[in-house]
């Protein structure tokens, strides 16, 4: 084909399609220096480009939450929010227990909840409104893509009201409901979660299984569950049928939620274990080389064979071995004498020009990469090589599988694992490049009421430290000019602020103790700040 | 216990444990999906509810991402067995000569089944049949069971009966069974057809079949019911099935303009568009004016020249890494001629198995088709789409589409400044215009 001549004339705006079509000359475009995406060099506003993927959402949107009480909708609502701020969508939960704790000093008993209760009835209803409003915020103002609303839902005046809602606000909404009858999964639930609620905090456990049993009566009256073949048809929404053996799905309307949908079918609440670790050290960590595909180090080699030791003691029933496509990582599985699983997707972080160099020689011959990256580590992509946001888009199967499995221990690398870790520890963006992961220690992690308990187990054979600090001058926080175009991913708001960098024994006690908190301002990392 | 050697695999690079010389057990490969017993998909519903489109449409999506699989349709044993199709009465419920017939296709049907899954590596066979009662669906369990296959039914169900002419329509006016015929008699005949299931139809039932797994398909896609997911393969089943749908539309495929390594026949790299490239994108700009598409979405890689490209448009376009060109590792920005220089070995190797060879600190075709995997799926979600991209890419999404395999895909032509637009039509996806 050979083209028309080359023609600098405007085209006439074509009316009907209300659009200029313009025919540029140059295509000039830069590159930018911290995660290398190409941008057209004028001064337009950004076209909504996202750089990690399709767009994954346009209008905000509200997950309702629907479904009598203990049936796993804080859990979900947790859950769910941890992932989808993982893969870079933000996303915050609003828990309208949480606010009828706060205006609710003190809970007496299940008569607050009953129905004819109606000084109750209308403190409810003012918490669910002031949730909604920080709702509206947490969208409109506050660069949120989604919001779940976590209540039970259980009427469909509330669920009209919240339809109202949203269609004033142009956000679309997505129903996920509860349905579980089963009275030892009830149970269980109530004993897992519940009798450590602040609610409950005066209460033996008798009395307060008793009280929450009646207090889950006082809604049953009143349930009208979702109906998609007839009152509910025109809705989006899963309905989640005794903890995952069933699903109904109803109107997918984009992306996000078809995403949300296989997302909520992968996962289950079988109690198992995931054993984080990395490769024995290499013989490239030796030499202070990054990259490469090197082989295990002596003392690498030990730490496989003490590796094995240590699985054995742990007497797992079918633990499944996953390594990257690495020879260190190979080498260590092949101690454990097990079937084992190559995943490429768990290759080390592309080091691109940098690949083998020592950090001297990358300070060295490309100082200005070396300073771009402490500036900030997350959206930082070697040149020719990758981001941890790129490793997060990669790793992105790897933990919808982990999902899905029972026992598993994944042998990887020290990027990798952060970005894992990171998932499970619900450990922002930011937090990410600086979790301590060294080697020949094993991170043992067990689901445990709304989060992850995590054990660190060094294996106690001596290697090299890997690890770089977050530089003092890096600590004031990134250069917003950089932020552009880019969404910052977050972490759910946690209850308390506390120091991350050594303290996952912590964070296990905060995370177990979630029922109790109060809601929590959002995190001070912003697009465009 | 001495530690195995492990040697890297020459063609695909891949580190394998070697007992004395021998390759050793013990280490797989993750493929996409791991399947680890056979899986039996079998199709359920009244004629013209979309079950061959089904069977055909998930079976080239799980032959493209590496699990070999296979469609057995009984009307095709039918149509073998009883050479000419007269009417609709043989599929009457009380023609005991009819009901005879189309037991033994099913049976041979079966039976060639368990010879892919057992005998030929196959990893998921697709059984495609109405079995609408549950007397054929416990017949067709059973025999899962006894050979060790996991069984997963895929039910489409739709009243609609806009939907279901169109359908007939669509494929069964075409059917060989038809091919004498004016197409209202075989309308007529059609219908009659479907009314001669539909008294014995059982659809699955919520309590009655609550122990199978499977997934309910009602009126193409608006909803789904899901039971008893099994394992990973089956839940990327249901993950595809809930993102396809049937609304026409186009998906436009096309490489970036001619680059500055191009011209220099060099691989690799990211360089800019070359004075021709820039033409290009210029002309495609006027093109995809001129298709007047509706709403047309439009993707480039992170690469520079195929966002030079988009560029040219006016549009917003979204950047996909993902897309990016297959990574050449060690060979990046060499002519071919340097390659076979200074890497005859690898230079070879490629020419050898050209979809499984991975250059040396780089990707093979293998790898690019699980990278792409997410474009698949979102395109399937979208409607009108131009994607900008390169030609080891566009090799693997072509393949996808026009159901090619592993050994074809890397040779299919996808040249510069050329645009492939594909629209879905009856069973394929395979009218293609080079323009």
């Amino acid at each position: 084909i050979s083209p028309p001549p080359p023609s600098r004339k405007r085209i006439k705006v074509d009316a009907e399609r209300k659009k200029t079509f313009v025919l540029k000359m140059p295509m000039e475009l830069t590159q930018s220096r911290i995660q290398k995406i190409w941008l057209p060099n004028d001064n337009r506003p950004a076209l909504p480009r996202r750089s990690c993927g399709p767009q994954l959402a346009n209008s905000p949107t509200v997950i309702v939450m629907v479904g009598l009480p203990a049936r796993g909708k804080t859990y979900i609502s947790k859950k769910l929010t941890r992932y989808l701020n993982w893969i870079g969508v933000p996303t915050k939960v609003f828990n309208v227990g949480e606010y009828r704790r706060e205006a609710v000093k003190h809970y007496s008993s299940y008569d607050f909840f009953r129905p004819d209760n109606e000084e109750a009835m209308k403190v409810r209803r003012q918490c669910a409104m002031a949730a909604l409003r920080d709702v509206k915020l947490y969208l409109t103002e506050e660069a949120g893509q989604i919001a779940v609303f976590d209540a039970t839902n259980t009427t469909r005046e509330r669920r009209g009201m919240i339809l109202n809602f949203a269609k004033e606000n142009g956000f679309k909404v997505f129903f996920i409901e509860s349905v579980c009858n089963d009275p030892n999964v009830v149970a269980t639930n109530v004993m897992e979660v519940k009798l450590s609620s602040p609610d409950y905090r005066d209460c033996n456990s008798t009395d307060a299984m008793e009280d929450f049993m009646k207090r889950i009566n006082c809604y049953q009256a009143s349930y009208q569950p979702l109906d998609p073949d007839d009152y509910d048809r025109e809705l989006s929404l899963i309905k989640v049928i005794d903890v995952g053996r069933r699903f109904l799905v109803n109107r997918v309307q984009d992306h996000i939620q078809s995403r949300i949908v296989y997302y909520l079918m992968n996962i289950h609440v079988q109690p198992r274990t995931i054993y984080l670790c990395r490769h024995g050290e290499s013989e490239f960590n030796l030499k202070g080389r990054i990259g490469g595909d090197s082989g295990l180090s002596n003392r690498g080699k030990k730490f496989a064979v003490a590796l094995n030791k240590f699985v054995e003691e742990q007497n797992l029933k079918d633990l499944k071995i996953w390594t990257s496509q690495l020879k260190r990582t190979i080498q260590t599985a092949e101690a454990l004498q097990l079937p084992y699983e190559q995943w490429k997707a768990l290759n080390e972080i592309d080091a691109g020009v940098c690949e083998e160099m020592t950090y001297e020689e990358i300070r060295e011959q490309h100082p200005e990469e070396f300073a771009l990256r402490d500036q900030d580590k997350y959206y930082y992509r070697y040149p020719s090589g990758e981001s941890y946001q790129d490793l997060v888009q990669r790793l992105e199967p790897v933990i919808m599988e982990l999902e899905r499995q029972e026992n598993v221990l994944v042998i990887c690398h020290q990027a990798v694992m952060r970005c894992l870790l990171a998932y499970f520890l619900d450990k922002s963006a930011d937090e990410m490049p600086y979790l301590k992961c060294p080697l020949h220690t094993v991170l043992k992690l067990t689901p445990v009421a709304y989060g992850c308990r995590v054990e660190s187990i060094s294996l106690n054979i001596e290697a090299v430290n890997t690890h770089r600090d977050r530089p003092e001058e890096a600590k004031k926080g990134p250069n917003p000019l950089m932020r552009r175009n880019s969404v910052t991913p977050l972490a759910s708001p946690e209850p308390t602020k506390k120091p991350r960098i050594n303290s996952f024994e912590e964070h296990v006690a905060v995370s177990s103790a979630l029922p109790g908190c109060v809601p929590q301002e959002v995190p001070t990392q912003m697009p465009g700040q | 216990p001495a530690a195995r050697e492990l040697t890297q695999n020459p063609l695909q690079k891949t580190w394998e444990p070697y007992d004395n010389g021998l390759p050793a057990g013990h280490s797989a490969q993750r493929g996409v999906c791991m399947t680890n017993c056979p899986t039996l998909i079998v199709m359920v519903g009244l004629p013209a509810r979309g079950k061959t489109y089904i069977s055909k449409k998930l079976t080239r999506y799980l032959n493209w991402i590496g699990v070999p699989t296979k469609e057995f349709n009984v009307g095709q044993y039918r149509r073998d067995l009883v050479k000419k199709y007269k009417s609709f009465e043989f599929f009457l419920p009380d023609n005991e000569e009819g009901l005879k017939i189309r037991k033994q296709c099913a049976l041979a049907a079966l039976n060639d089944v368990r010879q892919y899954l057992s005998e030929e590596n196959g990893h998921v066979a697709v059984f495609d049949a109405t079995n609408t009662t549950r007397e054929r669906r416990e017949t067709i369990y059973k025999f899962g069971e006894e050979n060790g296959y996991k069984t997963f039914f895929v039910e489409s169900v739709c009243v609609d009966p806009e939907v279901i002419a169109a359908n007939i329509v669509q494929v069964k006016l075409g059917s060989p069974d038809y091919v004498d015929c004016s197409n209202d008699e075989a309308t007529e005949d059609f219908m009659k057809r479907i009314e001669c299931y539909k008294n014995s139809y059982e659809t699955l039932d919520e309590t009655l079949d609550k122990d199978l797994s499977y997934i309910k398909i009602m009126d193409v896609g608006r909803s789904y019911l899901v039971n008893r997911v099994m394992d990973h393969i089956q839940s990327r089943i249901v993950y595809y099935l809930m993102n396809i749908h049937v609304t026409p539309r186009s998906i436009y495929l096309c490489r970036h303009g001619e680059s500055e390594l191009n011209l220099k026949g060099r691989i690799g790299g990211d360089p800019g568009l070359s004075v021709r490239g820039k033409e290009f994108a210029k002309s495609l700009a006027q093109f995809i004016n001129e298709q007047n598409i509706k709403d047309l979405k439009v993707w480039t890689s992170q690469m520079k020249r195929t966002i030079q490209t988009a560029e040219a448009l006016g549009v917003p376009y979204e950047q996909w890494k993902v897309l990016n060109e297959i990574d050449a590792g060690v060979c990046e920005e060499m002519t071919y001629e340097e390659i076979q220089e200074n890497y005859p070995l690898e230079f070879a190797l490629r020419d050898q198995d050209k979809y499984r060879y991975r250059y040396p600190k780089g990707e093979s075709y293998e790898d690019l088709v699980q990278r792409l995997e997410p474009v698949i799926m979102e395109l399937e979600r979208q409607e009108n789409v131009l994607v900008i991209c390169h030609q080891a890419v566009m090799r693997c999404l072509l393949a996808y589409f026009l159901d090619k395999p592993a050994e074809q895909l890397p040779y299919l032509k996808c040249p510069l400044h050329t645009v492939l637009k594909l629209t879905p039509v009856a069973y394929g996806k395979c009218n293609h215009i080079y323009l």
